[in-house]
């Protein structure tokens, strides 16, 4: 039986000074889902996130979340939208001049005026789930590794139990070890809350690891999609290009010399 | 037809800033009188922008009525009228220099300071997060520091005015050997509460514009590492800039008939 659609994007646009980034993006994530999107530097993978962060308005197209067209609303009018989404940002995005407790459990501070045992509590819990302990919860984001930050970021993310998140690029710029350990800790994150997913990578092994369905996206169109299992059997031209790492291919390189 | 395009395009870009200006002033004014209120941001922001700007406002403010005593001394020498020391010194204070070199003083340190530490906040996502937190980052982050700012400045000048009228007191009486207690009633003499109330006005305006500077600049700040450099920059240089020209609209306003 085919899933209910959580997330509907169609006929996205957007254009900056004139430049084109997406165009026409079309996509569909089922309840529970988990959509890895793929695609080069400067491909629209962050703009397509934003947009249906709500961070851009789109210039044309449509997002829907549940059938709910959220595209048009303004920050107030999608509050109960943003209340189901959590996020985890490429570099963690912790708030600096905090400690842990209050960046994990923030959502609840602001929205429930919670006592500070009462956040520390969220966050002890939170912070379980991505297996750190509470020794960390009165330190400093400046204090922690790179790694730790993006532990951190996923904690923040499911401290209020979102039926929906979105991963930007959540190993960039870590190493293969603790790649590993944050892939696994996001499917063991997402299982345990049953969430719809999007996740937007250059990272093969993460796509491996997260993905139920992949979609490649390549100027600000998506031009190939499918499920895990097709990525390795696909013979789009642009797909195996970029899963090889070819410089050679359709996908134009950026900055290189003809 | 090149100068034109060039004279064409600055004058856009003029508009295209003044509006996004006004615009985010008009969104910054609505978050001040808007729930929810950050108390506690409120709290941290009067400490940093009141209580740490207080020793560079003060130091500032002491040798500049020194100075001031001096310069009045030995201009007014040649005339013989040595005796309006204390009486310019306390009036040039209060309504214009203890507001002004404070604001200019308060907007180096601060509107830097707030351009730096949003405009970081703005490169790292950390505002992105704050709005997908649902948390508005007007509120949170901008209204703090403009109600901060706002409040902070005309108490941070009234300790200029009494510190700045200190400083040609005691140039006055130690150096230009004048006798203090004449020095204190020409003071008390002719200084009108109006002369206050004005610089005090007047600092409340500084505040609010030295604020909102550093939060435009620092929000609306691109590019990395150089972008929050440029931000700062622009912060503490559009600060001033304004501060001056504010000051000159008030004087017209107060002291014109």
């Amino acid at each position: 039986m085919k899933k209910e659609n959580r997330i509907e994007v169609s006929g996205l646009q957007k254009s900056f000074a004139g430049k084109e980034v997406l165009r026409g993006v079309d996509l569909e994530i089922p309840v529970g889902t988990s959509l890895v999107i793929i695609g080069g530097s400067g491909s629209g993978k962050s703009v397509l996130l934003k947009h249906i962060l709500g961070l851009l308005r789109a210039d044309a197209g449509s997002i829907k979340i549940d059938g709910e067209e959220i595209s048009k609303f303004s920050r107030r009018q999608r509050k109960h939208v943003d209340q189901r989404i959590g996020m985890l940002f490429q570099n963690g995005a912790l708030f600096d001049s905090m400690p842990v407790w209050k960046n994990v459990a923030f959502a609840q501070i602001q929205a429930n005026n919670l006592s500070a045992e009462e956040a520390r509590q969220i966050a002890k819990d939170s912070l379980a789930m991505v297996e750190l302990g509470e020794d960390i919860l009165d330190l400093f984001p400046a204090a922690l590794s790179g790694g730790t930050h993006k532990r951190i970021g996923l904690a923040r993310a499911i401290s209020y139990r979102p039926d929906i998140i979105f991963f930007d690029e959540p190993t960039t710029g870590l190493d293969p070890i603790m790649t590993d350990v944050i892939n696994h800790l996001i499917v063991q994150c997402v299982k345990e809350l049953g969430a719809t997913t999007m996740t937007i990578t250059h990272d093969m092994s993460s796509v491996r690891a997260i993905a139920d369905k992949t979609a490649l996206l390549y100027k600000g169109q998506i031009i190939w999609h499918g499920d895990r299992d097709e990525l390795e059997t696909a013979d789009n031209p642009y797909l195996r290009q970029f899963m090889l790492g070819l410089p050679e291919g359709p996908i134009e390189v950026e900055g290189a010399v003809a | 037809m090149g100068y034109i395009a060039i004279i064409g395009r600055f004058v856009l870009e003029f508009f295209a800033a003044s509006g996004r200006l006004s615009l985010f002033t008009w969104h910054s004014t609505a978050a001040v009188f808007a729930p929810p209120v950050y108390l506690r941001e409120i709290i941290r922001q009067v400490i940093f922008i009141g209580y740490f700007s207080l020793p560079v406002v003060a130091l500032t403010s002491f040798f500049t009525g020194g100075v001031l005593a001096l310069q009045i001394y030995y201009g007014g020498n040649q005339l013989n009228s040595e005796a309006i020391v204390s009486t310019i010194v306390a009036l040039g204070i209060t309504r214009e220099l203890g507001p002004v070199l404070g604001g200019l003083m308060v907007a180096g340190r601060v509107s830097a300071a707030i351009a730096a530490e949003i405009g970081t906040m703005r490169v790292t996502e950390q505002i992105d997060a704050l709005t997908t937190l649902s948390t508005d980052p007007f509120k949170y982050l901008v209204a703090p520091r403009l109600i901060s700012a706002t409040l902070c400045m005309p108490v941070l000048a009234f300790f200029a005015d009494i510190i700045g009228v200190m400083g040609g007191f005691v140039v006055g009486t130690q150096s230009l050997d004048f006798n203090s207690a004449i020095y204190v009633q020409r003071t008390v003499n002719f200084l009108e509460l109006d002369d206050i109330t004005s610089g005090l006005i007047k600092a409340a305006v500084f505040g609010f514009i030295i604020a909102l500077m550093g939060c435009y600049h620092g929000y609306n700040s691109r590019g990395g590492a150089q972008g929050v450099g440029r931000a700062t920059t622009n912060a503490v240089v559009t600060a001033s800039i304004l501060i001056l020209m504010a000051n000159y609209i008030m004087t017209s306003l107060f002291f014109t008939a």
